[in-house]
Formats: structure tokens, sequence, C-alpha cells
């Protein structure tokens, strides 16, 4: 069980070498495999969160969620996928269409791309960059330029508004989010993702980084766009932002881009500060995809239990608190370390 | 200044998840600060007054009972007294007790839905659930007394139409033991929260002059500072036999308009439950003419206090079977008119703040 997903790897790698197809043709067929599976694994978890979502928001709004199809409702979703796939695709005429199609695609690719360096298991990694961390900061940014896209695109001052308030925020955001992160990396000595996991095999790195997890917590919020930091969408005031001129499969995709964005960031957040996959008797890769849906509940009591902070308030915690206290943050840590260095540790 | 910017409109409303109905909301901005705001009204203009002239009197108690859906005896209850005001009818004692009840039960109902939609406007989606499940409560009372449970129509000519269920007893009686829970829980979930506080105080201030000089009334005015209540300073039916305070705030913000609802829901329930006690046995349908035709030239102008305000009708009879002439004087209506005013200079999400706070019910307004 262990290592079923590497062992399905290599029993791939070894009869395509037997066929007789060079290394580099066997490990870029490798690579369409691994991304492939995952890209299903994400669009089927995404149904998965759909269902999983809907029902807790039933359970804490005391009432039963979707109940009609399947046992406790499980077929509610791929349900309504199957309806949003033929739904009719409309395009408003005064739309600049390039980008209006473009950027729910943009969205969702930089969503699948975020996968890559997050290790999903004892060695399960497709790319090991010595960079992982900074990667993922970087790539995940990129998502508020889809949202700009969708907002520019669609000429409605409702997107536009949207599209303005998810850049102001993913700009605030972006910075205590980064800071966060550097205590961990300083007390890892590492950007790469693989060495902080191994580097925690003694103490997850919530006990030495409780303030950097709350920072980051907040932060990865907001750059998710979820409540109570859903500015871009915003649906009491802006009916749906950045997205309202969206419908059907086009709307769905970004839907399925936050939710893979969702799945990502509490699964960085379970490799940095949760021990990533190590865990004792269960199988890595099972570890992991537990921490993470324990991260994404979280997520979810946040998103339907607080109300929308105001656009000003929401710039003003991030500037006047987040911020400083990261930074406080990255200096205490650091003189920590020193510390505990003269110290012999 | 390298970029130059201008205000642009930008139009909430007519169809929009945040404005309480039909309702359109014309509003200027410079980037995310409100410079003005224009109301235009008239999506749900039904004619009600007009319809008043074509029907008997007896006929427009379901129209009035639909001004104000949401708390939906309150407006039935003024339609017919002052129609009783109007001809000189009497309302036997137990009918006079039985209206007190389900008009405070109504004005319960209403002040939770205020709660619940203030709380999904600020995007708490919860917390309308959970006064949804509250107010499901007193939705089924109604039910029980007149078979219907939003639009029950259940006030008649000179008393009600049934008299109350046995099962309704036991059922108020529970009810009204669990309001202080239902306040803490509300108080818990949504008043206790920090970014609700954030968004609601020192938002959209409405002064005690402007509030006056607009005519704002009801919980509205009270949040301002000023303790005017119909039911203290101008009793009908028999409110002077009744204990019960009337809160007041004195910031006039959002907050102060959602904590003064939150009392008066207490102070409601200890209205009934006073009258639960000192309702007598007896008839609850005084002596009604089978056709009422008030003589020519009568007119009469009665006023209650409705869940949003100050609720007027007013009535000329021309001697037939139905009213020459029907006005309402709709508190949503005038209470509406100081949105621009406390909204200027704010920003956009606090528009959506003002408008749940003012509370308009858009059926009651357009009329």
């Amino acid at each position: 069980m262990e290592n079923l997903f590497i062992n399905i790897a290599r029993t791939l790698s070894d009869w395509l070498l037997q066929l007789g197809l060079s290394h580099f043709w066997t490990d870029l067929v490798l690579l369409v495999v691994q991304w492939t599976a995952i890209i299903l694994i994400i669009t089927l978890n995404v149904i998965i969160l759909v269902w999983l979502e809907r029902k807790i928001s039933g359970f804490i709004q005391q009432r039963l969620g979707p109940n009609r199809l399947g046992p406790f409702g499980c077929f509610q979703t791929i349900a309504d996928t199957l309806k949003l796939l033929t739904k009719e695709d409309i395009i408003p005429s005064q739309t600049d269409k390039l980008i209006f199609k473009t950027a729910p695609m943009f969205f969702i690719i930089v969503s699948v791309l975020l996968y890559a360096v997050i290790p999903m298991g004892k060695d399960m990694v497709v790319v090991d960059l010595n960079v992982g961390l900074f990667y993922f900061i970087s790539v995940g940014s990129l998502t508020t330029i889809a949202i700009l896209m969708a907002g520019w695109s669609s000429n409605n001052k409702w997107s536009l508004l949207g599209a303005m308030r998810s850049v102001a925020q993913m700009i605030s955001y972006e910075i205590p989010l980064a800071f966060s992160l550097l205590g961990v990396v300083m007390i890892a000595g590492s950007l790469n993702l693989s060495a902080i996991v191994a580097a925690q095999s003694n103490i997850w790195f919530i006990v030495l980084q409780p303030v950097a997890f709350v920072t980051y917590f907040i932060a990865a919020t907001a750059e998710l766009n979820r409540g109570p930091f859903d500015m871009p969408e915003a649906e009491q005031e802006l009916t749906a932002g950045a997205y309202t001129e969206y419908t059907g499969m086009r709307w769905a995709l970004f839907f399925l881009a936050e939710y893979t964005n969702l799945v990502a960031v509490s699964a960085l957040a379970a490799t940095l500060f949760f021990g990533g996959w190590q865990g004792p008797l269960l199988p890595s890769w099972m570890w992991i995809i537990i921490k993470t849906y324990l991260i994404m509940l979280v997520f979810m009591w946040m998103k339907w239990t607080f109300p929308r902070i105001r656009m000003d308030h929401l710039m003003s915690l991030s500037w006047k608190v987040l911020v400083p206290v990261s930074l406080i943050n990255i200096l205490v840590t650091g003189v920590g370390i020193e510390i505990f260095k003269g110290m012999g540790w | 200044m390298f970029v130059e910017s201008e205000p642009y409109i930008i139009n909430i409303g007519p169809q929009h998840p945040s404005t309480h109905g039909g309702m359109h909301v014309e509003a200027l901005m410079d980037g995310e600060e409100v410079v003005n705001v224009t109301i235009h009204l008239g999506y749900v203009h039904r004619s009600v007054e007009k319809i008043a002239e074509s029907r008997t009197y007896t006929q427009f108690i379901p129209y009035a009972a639909r001004l104000d859906y949401m708390s939906t005896n309150l407006p039935a209850w003024g339609y017919v007294e002052a129609v009783e005001k109007l001809s000189g009818l009497t309302v036997p004692e137990r009918a006079q007790y039985i209206r007190v009840v389900m008009g405070e039960l109504s004005r319960i109902a209403s002040h939770m839905m205020f709660v619940g939609s203030l709380a999904i406007d600020l995007a708490a989606t919860t917390g309308l659930l959970y006064c949804l499940r509250d107010r499901e409560r007193i939705m089924d009372m109604l039910e029980m007394t007149s078979g219907q449970r939003l639009l029950s129509s259940y006030m008649r000519l000179g008393g009600v139409s049934h008299d109350l269920p046995e099962e309704f007893f036991p059922a108020v009686k529970s009810f009204l033991t669990d309001v202080p829970a239902m306040l803490d829980e509300y108080n818990g979930l949504i008043t206790g929260n920090e970014i609700l506080q954030a968004r609601c105080n020192g938002i959209g201030v409405l002064t005690p002059e402007t509030a006056l000089a607009y005519g704002v009334t009801g919980p509205n005015l009270r949040a301002s500072g000023i303790s005017y209540d119909l039911r203290r300073a101008d009793p009908y039916g028999i409110y002077d036999r009744f204990d019960f305070n009337i809160p007041v705030a004195q910031k006039g913000d959002c907050m102060a308009r959602l904590m003064v609802r939150l009392e008066e829901i207490e102070q409601s329930a200890r209205i009934i439950k006073q009258a639960l006690e000192q309702m007598p046995e007896g008839e609850i349908l005084g002596k009604v003419p089978k056709v009422l035709k008030p003589e020519k030239g009568r007119e009469v102008y009665h006023r209650t206090e409705s869940a949003k305000g100050e609720l007027g009708y007013y009535l000329l009879a021309d001697g037939t079977d139905k009213p020459a002439r029907l006005h309402v004087r709709a508190p949503s209506f005038i209470n509406l008119m100081v949105l621009p005013i406390i909204s200027r200079g704010s920003k956009l999400q606090d528009i959506i703040t003002n408008i749940a706070t003012l509370d308009p019910v858009l059926g009651e307004s357009d009329r």
C-alpha cells in the first residue's frame, strides 16, 4: 500500500522500456500519464468537495443539504456538472471575446500547475523543484490575472469592480502570505517542499511557527477568494463579481479552479505546518489526503460562519496587522534560531 | 495624478440579490466610494389604493394583509381598526387580545426576518437560516389559527376569523420560553461577530434631526434616540393595558437599528405573555352588518405601529359599501427616503447594509 502509486509508475516505465522506447520517451509518457492522473483526480475531487461543502453547510445551517440523488445525495454534483455541461454557452456581444474565452482556461491551468511541486506522499512529487515554495507562491499569484481578464473582458461594471477588488486584495495578501512562510523556510533551511517535509520528522512546524500558520491561513483565505474574503465574487453586492457574465461550463471552470486552488493551498498548509505526508500506520499518500481535508473543513467552517469583511477593512487588516505580525515573526524566528545554535542545538 | 478618474453609475437592482424585492438603486460611485444615491421605486406597484375603491370594506382585508407580507397581521389589523373607527363597530374583548397576540407574533417574525436578511446581506448565510428556523415556529402558529402560513388574512371587521385553537397555547408558550435562548444565539452568531460589528458600527448614521425632518418612524427612528412608539404615544386597541418598554438606541447607525429590533423582539414577547394571561373567554366577532355602508362624507385617519413604523390608513366613505378613497401612509416608503442621505460618502458595501437596516418591504412602499 505504502508505495502503491510509485509501484504503478515503476511497472509502467519498466513495461515501456521493454517495448524498446528510449529513456527520454519513457519519461515523457510518464509525465503525460502523471498529469492526466492529476487532472482526473482534481476533477473528481472537486465533485466530492462540492458535495461535501453543501453537506457541511447544511449541517452548519441545520438543514439537510442535498439528499435526493443517490445515498446522502452524493450524485447531486454529478447531475449538476452534467447540467452545466449541457447549458447554452452565452458570450455577450460587447465582450472582448478572445480574453473572455481564455480567462477560465487560464485560471484552471494555473490552478493545476500548483500541484507540480506538492509532495503527495513519500517520493511522490511530480517535479522536485529546489525552489518549490517560491514556485508555488509565484504561480499561485497568477490566478489574479485570470480574474482580471474575466472582469475586464466582460465589459460589465460589476465584473470590473470585482476584478479590481481581486487585484487589490491579491497584491495586499501576497506579501503576508510570503512573509509568513519565510519562518518555515528559515527553520527548514530550504525552499524545497520535500526537504521541508523531511525537516518535520521530529516536530511539526505548527508547534514552532504558530503565528506563521495563523497569518498564512488568513492570507490564504484571501488568496483563495473564499468567505469572509470573497471580494471578487461578493454575491450580495456585485451579484457575481468578475464571473457575472459567465454561464454554463465557462462559469463552472472558474468554480472548478477555485476548488482546485483550495485543495492546493490546503495541501501546502499540511505540507508546511503539519508534517506533510508523515504519519504512523497509514500509507503516506493517505496521510496528506486526511490532513488536507481537515484543513479544508476549517476553510468551509469559516466561510459558512462569518459575514464578508468590508473592502477597506480588508486592506487595513493586511497592511496594518498581517504584514507587521509576519515581519515580527521572521525577526523572532531568526533570533530564536541563533539562540538555539548558540546553545548547540 | 497620472490617471484621470471620473464618477460612474452603478445600478443596484431592480434585479439584484440584496434589494429585498424590486427596487432600483442608482449609485453614483467614485471608485468604491458613494457620491450619490437615487432610488427608483414602483416595480412592485399593484395600485392597491385604487383597487380599494372597487372592493367592499370587507373584501379589501386580504389586500391590506399583502402590504407588508413580512408581518401580515399588522397591516391588516391597522386596516380593520380604521374601518371600525369609520363605522363605529365594537370589538369583543377576547378578539382584542387575540389581535394583540397575533400582531405581536407577526412583529417578532418581521424582526427575525430583518436580523436574518441583514446577516445574509453581509454574506453570513448561516445567520439567515437560524432566524428562519425560529420564524418558522411563528409561521406554524399562524397556520394553526388561520390555515395560512405567510398571508393569513386573519383579521375581520369586528374581530378575528377563528378562535385560537387548543394546540396554539402550548406552541406559543414554548416559543416564548425559547425567545431568550434564540436571542442569545443571534447575539453569539450575528451581533457578536467582529466583522459584522465593524461593518455596522458607525455606518449609515441617521441623525435625529434628519429622521424627524423626513418623517422616519418605527425602529429606525427609535434607533436615532427618539422614543416614539404609537403603542405608547397614541395607544390603539388595548395597548394601554400592557407593561412594556420602548427600546431606544442613541447612535442611529446600522448597529443601533439592529439592536433596537433585537430588544423589540424581547418586548413583544413580554406583551404576548401578558395578553395570554389576561385573555378572557367570550365572543371573537362583534355584531357587524352584512353590508357595511358608512354614511357619506365620513372620513377617518387611523395609525398603528407596524413592524416598520407608523402605518396609517386614510378612509373616505361615500355612502356605498365601497370606500371613495383609501390612502396608505407606508412607513417603508418614507423610511427608505433617507437612504441617499445616510449612504453618501460611504462605501459601496455600505449601501447594502443601509438598505438592509432600513428594512423596507417593497410591497408596502410601492403599494
